[in-house]
C-alpha cells in the first residue's frame, strides 16, 4: 500500500469534528440528567411529606453563594476563548481563574456534605438524603472531570498550544465546562429551593 | 484530537492487537461478538434441554437448579442484545463498512475507536468473570427489574448483579464512544462530491442507531446508578418500604430498552438495503422515503416504552396512547419493508447466500413485526404478558436483524474483510438449515404461550396447568430445534475458517456493486484508498440504460 492518506475529508467541515463529538456527548449527558432528575421529581410527588420532618434543611444560602462562583466560572471560561480568539494574552490566567471558581465550588460543595452527614443526612436516612447525594453528587463529579480536562488545556495552554486560527481543543473544553455549569442552577433550584 | 491520518504500523502488536485501524477494530469486535454468541448459545441450550425434559440432568452441564435457570435465562438475554446484537451490528459493521462507504480513510477519532474496543473487551471480562463470584452471576432477568435485583439477598448473591451492572455500564461508555465517533465520521469525512443523499442506506442506518442509542442510554444510566446505590449505598429508590417506587426503575429501564430493539433493527435494515439492489439489478426503491421512515421510526421509538409495563400497575389510561404510538411506529417500519420488497419487483434476482439470507430476514422479522402489533394492544398484552407468547415475539423480532442481517452482512461481505469468497454450497446449507431450525425452535412457543406458559419459569411440571402432554410435546420440538439450530452453524463455522484460506480470490468488486467499499483492494490496505475517490451520484446505479455495465459505480465519471 502506498502512503498513508491525509484525512479525506470533502472540504472544511461546518463544525469541527471535536466539536460536533462534545455537542453529541452533552446531548447524551442531558439526557442522563433528565433521568436523574425525573426520578427525583417522581419520588417527590410520590412521597407524602417533603422533606421529611426529622431530617435537616439544606443550607440554602450558601449554595446559593456557590452558585454565583460557579456562574462566574463559566463567564471567565468564556473570557478564555475571547482572549485566544483576539491572539492577545490572558488565556492561561482565565483558564487558571476558571479552574480555582471550580476548585472553590467544589470545596464549599465538600464542606456542606461534611455538615450534612454530621446532622445526620446520609444515602440511607431517607429517599431526601438519597436523591440529593445522587443529584449533587453526579454533578459534583461532573465537576471534577471538568476539572481534570481544564487542568489539561490550562497546561496546552501555557505550552502556547493554541493560536487564534486554531483552538478546537479549548472549545471543547470550554463547552464541557459551560455545560456542567448551566446545569447546576436547574439542579439547585430543584433541590434547595423547590 | 480530530482527523484520521496515523502512520501505518509496522510491529505485530500495534498493527493487529492495539490497532487504530477501523478495520482492525471491527474484527476485533466481530471475533469478540462470535465467541459471546457461542456462550449464548449454549446457554440457550442447556435451558432447552432443561424445558424440554425437566429435572434430568443435562449433558455437558449437570442438574438446572431453579436459580440456576434464572442465571442462564439472564445471562442469555443479555449477552445475545448487549454483547452480541450490539458488537456485531452496530460496532463491527459499522466501524468496517462507514469509513469504506463514504471514501474515509479512517473513523474521525481513531483513538477513540481503539478505546471503545478496549473498553468493550474490559466489559466482557467482568461479564464473564461474574459467572465465577460467589452467589454466581446475576440472576434478576437482562431488565434487573428492582426491588428483587435492588436486593442481594433476592438476586443470587452480592456481586453477580453489581458485576452485571458494571459490565453493562463499561460496554455503554464502549458504545457511546463508538456511536459519537460514527456520527462525527458520517457527518465530517465524506468523499469529496458525496452529498447526505448519496450516502449509501446502511450508513444512514448506523447514524440513526448511534442517534437513537445516544438519546435513549442516559436515563438507563441514571437508573443504573440509583439501582447500584440501592445495592450498595443504601438508599431505597426502588424500595416501596422506603418510599421508593419499583415501577420508576420500569420506566427508566424501557425508556433505553424500547429504543434499544430499533439500535439494533436499523442496521439489519441497512444491510438487506445494501443486498437487495445488488442481487437484484436494480436501484432500491424509495430511497428518500426509506430515510425519512428510518428517522420518523427512530422519533416513535421514544414514545412507545410503556407498552412494557401495561401490567406493571401504570395508569391504565396510560396505555391507550402508548398502545397508538406502538401501532403507529408498524406504518415507517412496514414502509421500508414494502420498499424492500419493491426492490425485488422486475428484478434479475441472484439467489446467492447473502440474498438467502437478506430474504430470510424479511421473512422471518414479518412474524415478529405482526405479533408486536398483537403485544402492543392492551386487550391482548394482558393475556399474552410474561408468555411464550412474548419470547416467540422477541425472538421472531430479534432474531432477522442479529443472525439473518448479520449472516447476510458477513457472506456479502467477507471478500471485502478477507480478500477471498465463502463456499457458496455451504453458504446455502446453512441458510436453509438455519431458517428451518430457527422456524422449529421459536414457532411452537406461540402456541405454548397461548396455552398460559409463563416465559422464565425452569420446570414446567410445578404447576398442574402445564403438565399436559401438549405442552410436552411443544418443547420437545423446540428443543429439537435449537439443538438444530446451534448445530447448523457448524458448517458457517467451518466456511469462515476454510475460506480465510482455500476460499477463492475475490478481487476488489465480486459483486458488481456500486458502492465505495468495492472501489478499493479486498481488503483495502492503512488508509483504505490508494487514490483518494471522488463521488458523482447515488449510491445504487444498477441496470442503468445505454451503458454496456449493468453498473455504475459512485466513483466513476460520466
Amino acid at each position: 500500500m502506498s502512503e498513508p492518506q491525509p484525512a479525506l475529508a470533502s472540504s472544511q467541515p461546518l463544525v469541527p469534528s471535536g466539536i460536533l463529538a462534545m455537542v453529541l456527548f452533552i446531548a447524551t449527558e442531558i439526557l442522563f440528567f433528565a433521568g436523574l432528575i425525573s426520578a427525583f421529581l417522581v419520588l417527590r410527588a410520590e412521597a407524602l411529606v417533603w422533606p421529611p420532618l426529622s431530617q435537616p434543611r439544606l443550607p440554602v444560602a450558601l449554595t446559593g453563594v456557590n452558585t454565583f462562583v460557579l456562574l462566574a466560572s463559566g463567564w471567565t471560561v468564556h473570557r478564555a476563548l475571547v482572549s485566544v480568539r483576539g491572539g492577545g494574552g490572558g488565556l492561561v490566567q482565565w483558564l487558571g481563574a476558571t479552574a480555582l471558581l471550580g476548585a472553590l465550588f467544589l470545596g464549599v460543595q465538600g464542606f456542606e456534605w461534611v455538615r450534612l452527614v454530621g446532622f445526620g443526612l446520609t444515602t440511607s436516612s431517607s429517599l431526601y438524603g438519597a436523591t440529593f447525594y445522587t443529584l449533587v453528587g453526579a454533578h459534583g463529579l461532573h465537576v471534577l472531570a471538568a476539572l481534570v480536562a481544564l487542568l489539561v488545556t490550562w497546561r496546552r495552554a501555557a505550552a502556547g498550544r493554541y493560536t487564534p486560527a486554531e483552538h478546537v481543543g479549548l472549545d471543547v473544553c470550554r463547552i464541557y465546562w459551560l455545560f456542567v455549569v448551566a446545569v447546576w442552577p436547574i439542579l439547585y433550584v430543584l433541590v434547595y429551593l423547590v | 484530537m480530530t482527523g484520521a491520518a496515523h502512520e501505518e504500523p509496522t510491529s505485530f502488536l500495534r498493527k493487529y492487537v492495539f490497532s487504530l485501524d477501523h478495520k482492525v477494530i471491527a474484527k476485533q469486535y466481530l471475533f469478540t461478538a462470535i465467541s459471546m454468541a457461542l456462550v449464548g448459545g449454549l446457554l440457550a441450550y442447556v435451558m432447552r434441554m432443561q424445558l424440554a425434559s425437566p429435572g434430568q440432568e443435562v449433558p455437558g452441564y449437570g442438574m438446572v437448579s431453579p436459580a440456576g435457570y434464572n442465571t442462564l435465562m439472564t445471562m442469555h438475554g443479555t449477552i445475545m442484545i448487549f454483547w452480541v446484537a450490539m458488537p456485531l451490528l452496530l460496532a463491527a459493521l459499522g466501524n468496517f463498512l462507514i469509513p469504506l462507504m463514504i471514501g474515509a480513510g479512517d473513523m474521525a477519532f481513531p483513538r477513540l475507536n481503539r478505546l471503545s474496543y478496549w473498553t468493550f473487551l474490559l466489559s466482557t471480562v467482568v461479564l464473564i468473570s461474574s459467572f465465577f463470584v460467589p452467589g454466581g452471576a446475576a440472576a434478576g432477568g437482562w431488565t434487573t427489574y428492582p426491588p428483587l435485583s435492588g436486593s442481594a439477598a433476592l438476586s443470587g448473591g452480592a456481586w453477580g448483579v453489581t458485576l452485571w451492572i458494571l459490565a453493562v455500564a463499561l460496554e455503554f461508555a464502549a458504545f457511546l464512544m463508538g456511536g459519537i465517533n460514527f456520527i462525527t465520521t458520517a457527518v465530517n469525512m465524506r468523499a469529496p462530491g458525496m452529498k447526505l443523499f448519496d450516502m449509501p442506506l446502511m450508513v444512514w442506518m448506523q447514524v440513526a442507531a448511534s442517534v437513537i442509542f445516544l438519546f435513549s442510554v442516559g436515563p438507563l444510566i441514571a437508573g443504573a446508578v440509583m439501582l447500584l446505590l440501592d445495592r450498595t449505598a443504601g438508599t431505597g429508590f426502588y424500595n416501596p418500604a422506603t418510599g421508593g417506587d419499583p415501577i420508576l426503575f420500569q420506566h427508566l429501564f424501557w425508556f433505553f430498552g424500547h429504543p434499544e430493539v430499533y439500535v439494533i433493527l436499523l442496521p439489519g435494515f441497512g444491510v438487506i438495503a445494501e443486498i437487495l439492489p445488488v442481487f437484484s439489478r436494480k436501484p432500491i426503491f424509495g430511497y428518500r422515503m426509506i430515510v425519512y421512515s428510518t428517522i420518523i421510526t427512530g422519533i416513535l421509538s421514544f414514545m412507545v416504552w410503556a407498552h412494557h409495563q401495561f401490567v406493571a400497575g401504570i395508569d391504565p389510561r396510560l396505555a391507550t396512547p402508548f398502545s397508538i404510538t406502538t401501532i403507529l411506529i408498524s406504518v415507517p417500519i412496514a414502509v421500508t419493508t414494502f420498499a424492500f420488497i419493491a426492490t425485488l419487483w422486475r428484478g434479475s434476482i441472484e439467489f446467492k447466500t447473502p440474498m438467502l439470507f437478506a430474504l430470510g430476514m424479511l421473512g422471518v422479522f414479518l412474524l415478529g413485526g405482526v405479533t408486536g402489533i398483537h403485544n402492543g394492544t392492551p386487550a391482548v398484552d394482558i393475556y399474552v404478558h410474561d408468555t411464550y407468547f412474548v419470547v416467540a415475539h422477541f425472538h421472531y423480532a430479534l432474531i432477522p436483524p442479529v443472525f439473518f442481517s448479520f449472516l447476510a452482512a458477513i457472506y456479502f461481505w467477507y471478500p471485502k474483510m478477507f480478500g477471498r469468497m465463502m463456499n457458496e454450497v455451504m453458504g446455502k446449507l446453512h441458510f436453509w438449515l438455519t431458517i428451518t431450525f430457527v422456524n422449529v425452535t421459536f414457532l411452537p412457543m406461540f402456541p405454548l404461550g397461548l396455552m398460559g406458559h409463563q416465559r422464565r419459569i425452569s420446570n414446567p411440571n410445578f404447576f398442574e396447568a402445564l403438565r399436559t402432554p401438549e405442552v410436552e410435546r411443544l418443547h420437545d420440538i423446540a428443543t429439537i430445534g435449537a439443538i438444530g439450530l446451534l448445530l447448523s452453524q457448524i458448517p458457517f463455522l467451518i466456511n469462515f475458517v476454510w475460506s480465510l484460506f482455500r476460499g477463492r480470490e475475490a478481487g476488489p468488486n465480486p459483486w458488481r456493486a456500486t458502492t465505495l467499499e468495492w472501489a478499493t483492494t479486498s481488503p483495502p490496505g492503512h488508509g483504505n484508498f490508494e487514490v483518494a475517490p471522488r463521488v458523482y451520484r447515488g449510491p445504487y446505479e444498477y441496470s442503468v440504460p445505454g451503458r454496456d455495465e449493468d453498473w455504475l459505480p459512485q466513483n466513476v465519471s460520466g
